[in-house]
């Protein structure tokens, strides 16, 4: 299916060897990326101010963030796709490890643990590995012949089922379901076989049942349910999705104007800095401000797509497919389980989200596609 | 390419999906962020305040400091209330009713009362701690006070919680935020005009209920403050004359037909029914024997005796039965013609020969014997009804007994019996049938006073500063001639020699005019549980007497029931002529007006008529 991704396409080639190369490509930076980046990070900034309260705190923090972010994503753009396709699976051990450690010695919030404590700072190690692990696949993948054989599958289900795992006992079912998702995201990009797509969709019942029945905690069950008819429970759990659907919808199209959302500044919005910050945006700005929002994604993820279309070789073309549609899983759901279509599970929006972890690891993966975006050409990578 | 048409339609499905919640449901979801933050809430009127005629204050309201408990805002509910044990003293009853409260079913963030009427110490104590102490609240309510306690309860009335019968019948939107009603006397009759009318608050509140500004406000318009018509000087002295009797006095201002004293005795603390009654007070209360909630001035009904005289007096005047002169031999009986019974007078052997002014004066029952058979029931009945017995007053009271004028029709329709001669002869001297309420002895007295003509009893004064008006309405064409007659044996009542109230004249500087009576008891009310030596007491006669002064310009009509007072003439005639002179002490205008009235007064009345 999508075995011709792969494929040189002609006439989209990188700039050929021996071109003169600008200030910002020998500093592998990706003008485009680093310009929208920066923009949605702004809008991200001025939402958060709002639905932080007006905290300062917030807002040095997100700052410093960010600053952060942009070095290790910077630090990241220098080092060549071959390095990390050899070192993908350290990182990958690594975000293992640490969630071993979370399991073990975690701190956390309402029951589930996903906080590593290192003193000075904490640390989310599930938004780690949703980077990791497609980096890893598609370092494995890239050494092994295409199509994938069944054996190569079977290892790369296994190395997509541990951190999945880990992450299902903490519990946080949603995250697990979205780090799977990045990782199986690698194969379809590698090109999977008719076969096991047909036979993965004749199962997916299965294991939903399955799922349902043994693994879901109850109020995972009941998330799922609230969101199928969530007047039923007006103040539990569907509190939080008649809250955020109201505030989306009482933005209209001009929205009531920076600093006078009221479902959030008067707190019926849960979580308004973190995962439902969204709804502050549609709220304050309304449905202009939302589609801003969509076409700077949209530009992201075009750019995206583009560097794995233009990259030199087929782990690069992997990893940066796999990135981009990692942080489109996260926007979709985030936006989808806000606006009330995808159950709540607890899914930071990219950029915007409040949360050192996740806009510190977004930036690293952006780092990545400079990284490819800016990669000479190779010829050992075939 | 398939992974990217599948990310483009994602896209366009969350488009869609906000487009359809923010352009195309807008108007249903601002109205739901509205309906969210924006809240409604009734802000309760003031009750208006009862002064007396002079401005004193007989109902106020008080801030009265509720404490109670969010307990959502609460860490750790259990120290807490040791904290506030510790800090107040929490009684285990107290504890127990929190907890029961908190058992229950609430709304989230609703606040659960913990102690009522804080006293400002605790008030206090409570604003100093207030920063250790998360999720107390003290909230202020104004609570309805009466600060003389007994002394108006039965005419002030008072207020108490509205009960699920109340509910029903008020305008729920009027009531809104209003825990309050007025269940007996004034408190009840206005209830209109002292609720006032509610206000709106549009509110802003978070989501937890707290409200954090005010939108728009429409002001609650205050009830309004009313002046009875009651004196409280005069009514304070009545109470203290009736001090540990049961009695009752109702006295009326003649010219303007307003209530100036409204007392009934025992009383009760009217506090004790505004936050609700205990059961245990509310049981003594009302198997005391003495029946301290009964109103007797307004429902008590009693036989009026001798209090009567002068009305049928006048009634033989103006029906030419009598003259002033006409006179009769009186051997102390009197017998139907052609029957057996014997009707006696009080005096044995007879008051000798007396005309009118004796009877009156001396209270002589065989001339009324006489007088009553010559009239006929029909007569007296009509006399009786006209000047106000035997039906409702009409006072602006929630409750007052009609009692009975006996009647023919009377007779068949509540008995089923026809009317005997023998029951005129009883009902000429107000025993038999007759019932009266103390309300209607004075009424009764003050048109006397005012020669034939009414003024509907009242009890407002003013309302705010406006004047109450009450329309005269004269009853009857009599002669001057006899209303002098009358007025003149009624004052010789009190002033000649031979008066049966002849002690209450000496010393006063002005002319009463008054009429003794006794009533003998019907009855014994079978409720209450009798000690077997008070029972004597209870069946002593009624002691009555009505009173008006001064003669020659009526300005007030008093009458006094004392029950089981026995005398008329030494127990109930000292309390109306005491009131007499406070009013008329008082009122200095009146007695200077008397005074140089005093030579010329009757003609000028009587042109007026």
């Amino acid at each position: 299916m999508q075995s011709d991704f792969l494929r040189r396409m002609p006439g989209i080639g990188p700039a050929t060897a021996g071109q003169e190369r600008g200030l910002l490509e020998r500093m592998h930076v990706d003008p485009i990326l680093l310009l929208v980046l920066y923009m949605m990070s702004a809008i991200g900034i001025i939402v958060l101010y709002s639905a932080g309260a007006e905290s300062q705190y917030l807002i040095s923090r997100q700052v410093a963030y960010l600053g952060v972010g942009t070095v290790a994503m910077l630090v990241v753009a220098q080092i060549p796709p071959l390095v990390m396709q050899r070192l993908a699976w350290l990182a990958y051990a690594g975000g293992i490890v640490m969630l071993g450690i979370v399991l073990i010695a975690g701190t956390g919030a309402k029951g589930a643990q996903r906080w590593v404590d290192l003193g000075i700072i904490q640390f989310q190690p599930s938004e780690v590995i949703k980077f990791a692990l497609p980096m890893f696949i598609a370092s494995y993948l890239s050494q092994r012949a295409m199509p994938i054989k069944f054996k190569h599958l079977c290892w790369a289900l296994i190395i997509i089922v541990i951190p999945v795992a880990l992450i299902l006992f903490q519990p946080d079912l949603g995250t697990a379901i979205l780090v799977a998702g990045s990782g199986l995201v690698v194969l379809f990009l590698a090109g999977l076989r008719w076969r096991y797509i047909i036979s993965a969709l004749a199962l997916a019942p299965v294991a939903v049942i399955g799922a349902w029945v043994f693994l879901l905690h109850d109020y995972q069950k009941q998330r799922v349910l609230t969101m199928f008819n969530p007047e039923e429970d007006k103040l539990g759990a569907g509190w939080n999705i008649i809250q955020s659907t109201t505030a989306i919808g009482s933005g209209g199209w001009y929205g009531k104007g920076w600093m006078l959302g009221t479902q959030s500044h008067l707190d019926f919005l849960p979580e308004s800095h973190t995962d439902f910050i969204i709804a502050v945006l549609a709220e304050e700005f309304g449905f202009r401000g939302v589609m801003v929002l969509l076409v700077g994604y949209l530009l992201l993820f075009i750019r995206g797509l583009w560097i794995s279309y233009t990259a030199k070789n087929s782990f690069s073309r992997l990893v940066a497919g796999a990135l981009t549609f990692t942080i489109f899983i996260y926007v979709f759901v985030n936006m989808g389980m806000v606006s009330g279509i995808l159950p709540v599970v607890g899914v930071p929006l990219p950029l915007f989200s409040y949360g050192g972890t996740a806009l510190v690891s977004i930036l690293i993966a952006f780092g990545v596609l400079m990284a490819i975006s800016t990669e000479q050409e190779t010829l050992h990578a075939k | 390419m398939g992974l990217s048409l599948l990310l483009a339609s994602l896209l366009a499905v969350l488009l869609l999906r906000y487009y359809d919640l923010q352009i195309k449901d807008h108007q249903r979801y601002a109205t739901l962020s509205d309906e969210n933050r924006v809240h409604v809430r009734a802000v309760a009127p003031t009750r208006g305040l009862i002064f007396d005629r002079n401005g004193v204050i007989l109902a106020e309201n008080r801030p009265s400091y509720t404490l109670s408990i969010v307990t959502e805002r609460t860490s750790d509910l259990e120290q807490l209330l040791a904290e506030l044990k510790a800090l107040l003293g929490l009684t285990d009853a107290e504890m127990a009713r929190f907890e029961e409260q908190k058992s229950q079913y609430r709304r989230p963030y609703e606040s659960i009362p913990l102690r009522f009427q804080l006293t400002e110490e605790n008030v206090a104590l409570l604003a100093v701690n207030e920063f250790r102490l998360p999720g107390i609240e003290v909230e202020v309510e104004l609570v309805r006070h009466y600060p003389f306690n007994e002394a108006f309860a039965h005419s002030v009335g008072y207020v108490g919680r509205i009960n699920d019968r109340e509910q029903a019948v008020i305008e729920k939107e009027r009531y809104e935020g209003t825990h309050v009603i007025g269940k007996i006397g004034i408190e009840k009759q206005y209830e209109d005009l002292l609720h006032g009318s509610v206000g709106y608050e549009y509110v802003e509140t978070d989501a937890r209920g707290n409200v954090l500004r005010v939108l728009e406000r429409e002001d609650a318009t205050p009830g309004e403050d009313l002046y009875l018509s009651i004196d409280s000087r005069l009514q304070l002295r009545a109470e203290e004359l009736l001090e540990g009797r049961r009695a009752s006095v109702v006295a009326i201002d003649v010219e303007t037909g307003e209530v100036l004293a409204l007392v009934s005795t025992p009383s009760y603390d009217a506090n004790m029914f505004v936050t609700g009654i205990s059961f245990k007070d509310y049981d003594s209360l009302l198997h005391n024997i003495n029946r301290p909630l009964y109103d007797r001035a307004l429902l008590g009904q009693y036989p009026p005796g001798s209090t009567v005289k002068p009305l049928y007096a006048l009634a033989g005047l103006a029906t030419g039965a009598v003259t002033k002169e006409w006179s009769i031999q009186d051997y102390g009986e009197f017998q139907l013609p052609n029957q057996e019974r014997v009707y006696r007078d009080w005096k044995r052997g007879g008051h000798g020969r007396v005309d009118l002014r004796i009877a009156v004066e001396q209270s002589c029952d065989v001339y009324f014997y006489e007088l009553g058979n010559m009239v006929g029931i029909d007569v007296l009945s009509e006399f009786g009804h006209m000047f106000g017995l035997g039906h409702k007053t009409g006072i602006d009271m929630p409750s007052e007994m009609s009692g009975i004028m006996p009647s023919r029709e009377w007779k068949r329709a509540a008995r089923g019996l026809s009317w005997y001669p023998g029951d005129t002869i009883n009902a000429s001297i107000g025993q038999g049938f007759s019932l009266v309420t103390p309300l209607q002895l004075a009424q009764m007295t003050a048109n006397i006073a005012r020669r034939g003509v009414s003024l509907k009893p009242h009890m407002i004064h003013a309302v705010n500063e406006r004047e109450i008006e009450v329309a005269q309405n004269p009853l009857v064409d009599i002669a001057p001639d006899h209303w002098n007659t009358v007025h003149s044996a009624m004052e010789d009542v009190v002033h000649s020699m031979r008066g049966t109230a002849s002690a209450q004249g000496r010393g006063l500087s002005f002319r009463m005019a008054g009429k003794t009576g006794t009533a003998q008891v019907v009855g014994i009310p079978q409720d209450a549980e009798y000690d077997p030596e008070l029972l004597e007491e209870f069946m002593l006669d009624h002691a009555l007497f009505v009173s008006f002064a001064p003669v020659e310009d009526p300005k007030i009509a008093i009458a006094v029931v004392i029950e089981n007072g026995e005398h008329g003439s030494s127990v109930a005639a000292p309390v109306a002529r005491e009131l007499t002179v406070q009013w008329l002490e008082e009122n200095p205008w009146i007695v200077s007006q008397a005074d140089s009235d005093e030579s010329q007064p009757i003609e000028e009345e009587v042109d007026a008529i």
